[in-house]
């Protein structure tokens, strides 16, 4: 086990380097200089060359110790990124946007889990009947509607129009004030793919052979679908959700934006606005080393829960 | 004697292709049909708005800027979705906004389909060290979110000068679409030519004498291109959706109508009470995508081999 889990941690150390490999080619060499453009209209050259000294733009590339190259892996290691365009630490407005994220992204993650696993168990019930075929239209009519379209109408119709709750983030609101609306909409938004998902899962449980002897020797529907289906329907359903807990860390770019929550969704919309690649290579390069980090310990509780898993 | 293998000839059942045994299938459903149709409306608009460009022809969705009445009117018979800021007509403006997310998503698709299919083939028909690099590049690729993903490529290529071309507009959004998300059927199609390198067609062709060029790109992909056909009618619309957002948030096409960009408009608008610009918008994308939805799991259930034996 001790060498499965040494060998995964290993297998992590080439994705990472990859990782910092393709930001290094995004942001340096294609990004290229920007000293020009992070100067101003007016700058003197002496400004400019200033700035290019304190972000080492003027370095070499490649090719000595102290090159763009080495310092782009240096600086990524120690997570210290540092600057941004209005001079405050990348690191330090991470920080200070993760709080709002989490509180925006956990309430809806659970909500959409909690929602969706008990919908699907209901869909699994009467399968095959009106209900089934109208709740996957309703699941394929929601996809289909383009997630700004629900977050509009939501703010407009809940917040502005029916003030039922508070159309913008401000500071003297409590979290569950200024959570609420988004997290709804968000529930709301995804449970059409998710439902769709966990349908197809418990029903592809359904299918196999113990459901039918469960069913031979004379169990009822809802013994079955609770005790039998919903257990081996586990496996499935902890992959999707351990892998989509990296994703919280990201908050939601466009709910954050919309109800002007100070969380990282909004700090990446800010840094696409202003160019400012700093912010983008950190976030970029920390939501890899989380996805990383959940993919390793996926494998390791697989490994540990299922024995058909071997270790080698 | 001629008479007789006639007959014979008559009586045996004529074999289907997979692609002629699906289609059939799909033919017999109602709803798919309509599906395709409105597919197929979009696109043809798509091109029709191409060609009236191409001749300068003056039709509606080409004179988008004309100014039709005053700011902000209201829907009514004459303009069915009202008018924006500049009195410009809506529905002309959602039209030609089909130009854009169908050139997005065909570019982009065209880009990923280019990247991922040689390399999946390649890596399951070698394997070996060229595997191993492949699947470091895309494992690289997919541990970052693809939103991000997307998000980074859009910023630092938008008006870039790469090989003396100059990325303006939607060239930046197909791009950072195109070249993020080839992940996903890379690896599909690594899969499969790795189940297919056994099988005995590749032994004959292999006896033939052919090389490996020619068996994977005659012989190894034609026979997993079905795969590619279904995922993309699905990816399809995923791609729509990103151009809708990479638009709204700024980085796709400034100086032309898109539909991301007629929702951005439509923040400010709608508290005024001026939803039309946003219900266009929305309806155009909606039909566009629960079509494709709806015809591409048709179209899984019709050619997929695995899902058709139960």
């Amino acid at each position: 086990m001790t060498v499965y889990i040494i060998r995964r941690l290993l297998y992590t150390i080439p994705i990472v380097l990859g990782v910092l490999l393709l930001t290094f080619v995004l942001f340096t060499l294609v990004g290229g200089d920007i000293s020009v453009e992070l100067a101003g209209k007016n700058a003197t050259p002496e400004t400019i060359e200033e700035i290019r000294e304190e972000y080492g733009l003027n370095k070499p590339l490649f090719l000595s110790w102290d090159s763009q190259f080495i310092n782009h892996f240096k600086s990524a290691l120690t997570f210290d990124f540092g600057r941004a365009r209005d001079r405050e630490p990348v690191i330090d407005k991470i920080k200070r946007g993760a709080g709002p994220s989490l509180a925006l992204m956990v309430p809806m993650f659970i909500g959409i889990i909690v929602i969706s696993v008990s919908l699907s168990l209901v869909v699994a019930f009467v399968r095959g009947t009106v209900w089934d075929v109208l709740t996957v239209i309703i699941c394929v009519a929601g996809m289909s509607i383009p997630y700004l379209s629900f977050i509009l109408f939501g703010q407009y119709f809940f917040a502005y129009k029916w003030g039922l709750f508070p159309v913008f983030f401000s500071p003297d609101l409590s979290t569950v004030q200024y959570v609420a609306l988004p997290v709804l909409i968000g529930i709301v938004t995804s449970l059409g793919s998710n439902l769709r998902f966990y349908r197809t899962v418990m029903l592809d449980e359904m299918r196999s052979d113990y459901v039918r002897t469960a069913f031979a020797k004379g169990l009822t529907t809802r013994r079955v679908l609770f005790k039998h289906v919903l257990k081996n329907a586990m496996i499935p359903i902890i992959t999707r959700v351990v892998m989509a807990i990296p994703f919280l860390f990201l908050g939601s770019l466009l709910l954050e934006r919309f109800f002007g929550i100070p969380g990282l969704g909004y700090l990446m919309i800010e840094a696409i606005g202003s160019r400012d690649y700093f912010v983008i290579n950190a976030m970029t390069y920390i939501s890899a080393i989380l996805f990383v980090v959940f993919n390793v310990i996926t494998d390791i509780c697989y490994a540990w829960v299922d024995p058909r898993v071997s270790f080698d | 004697m001629i008479e007789r293998e006639q007959i014979t000839r008559k009586k045996l059942p004529k074999g289907r292709s997979l692609w002629q045994d699906g289609l059939r299938r799909l033919r017999r459903r109602k709803l798919v049909m309509v599906c395709f149709a409105v597919i197929v409306l979009y696109f043809l608009l798509a091109g029709f708005i191409y060609l009236a460009e191409l001749f300068d022809w003056k039709v509606g969705p080409t004179r988008w800027q004309e100014e039709v009445s005053e700011s902000y009117e209201p829907p009514s018979r004459k303009c069915i979705f009202g008018t924006d800021i500049f009195g410009q007509s809506v529905f002309r403006k959602t039209l030609y906004g089909t130009k854009i997310s169908i050139t997005v998503a065909l570019c982009a698709s065209f880009i990923s389909l280019a990247i991922g299919v040689p390399l999946g083939a390649i890596a399951g028909f070698f394997r070996g060290f060229v595997d191993e690099i492949i699947v470091w590049i895309y494992s690289t690729l997919s541990s970052i979110p693809y939103i991000l993903l997307i998000l980074a490529f859009a910023v630092v290529l938008r008006d870039k000068t790469l090989f003396g071309y100059k990325l303006t507009g939607i060239t930046t959004v197909y791009l950072a679409i195109g070249l993020t998300s080839w992940v996903g059927i890379c690896r599909l199609i690594r899969g499969e030519v790795m189940k297919h390198k056994e099988r005995e067609y590749v032994l004959a062709a292999r006896s033939y004498g052919c090389s490996n060029s020619r068996i994977i790109f005659k012989h190894l992909i034609p026979n997993v291109f079905h795969l590619v056909i279904i995922d993309f009618s699905l990816r399809f619309v995923g791609f729509i959706h990103a151009e809708v957002i990479l638009s709204f948030l700024g980085l796709g096409e400034a100086e032309r109508p898109s539909w991301g960009a007629m929702i951005n408009d439509a923040r400010i608008e709608l508290s005024r009470g001026v939803w039309w610009q946003m219900a266009a918008a929305t309806i155009a994308i909606f039909l566009i995508s629960l079509t494709l939805n709806i015809f591409g799991d048709a179209l899984r259930d019709s050619l997929d081999p695995k899902l058709r034996v139960q």
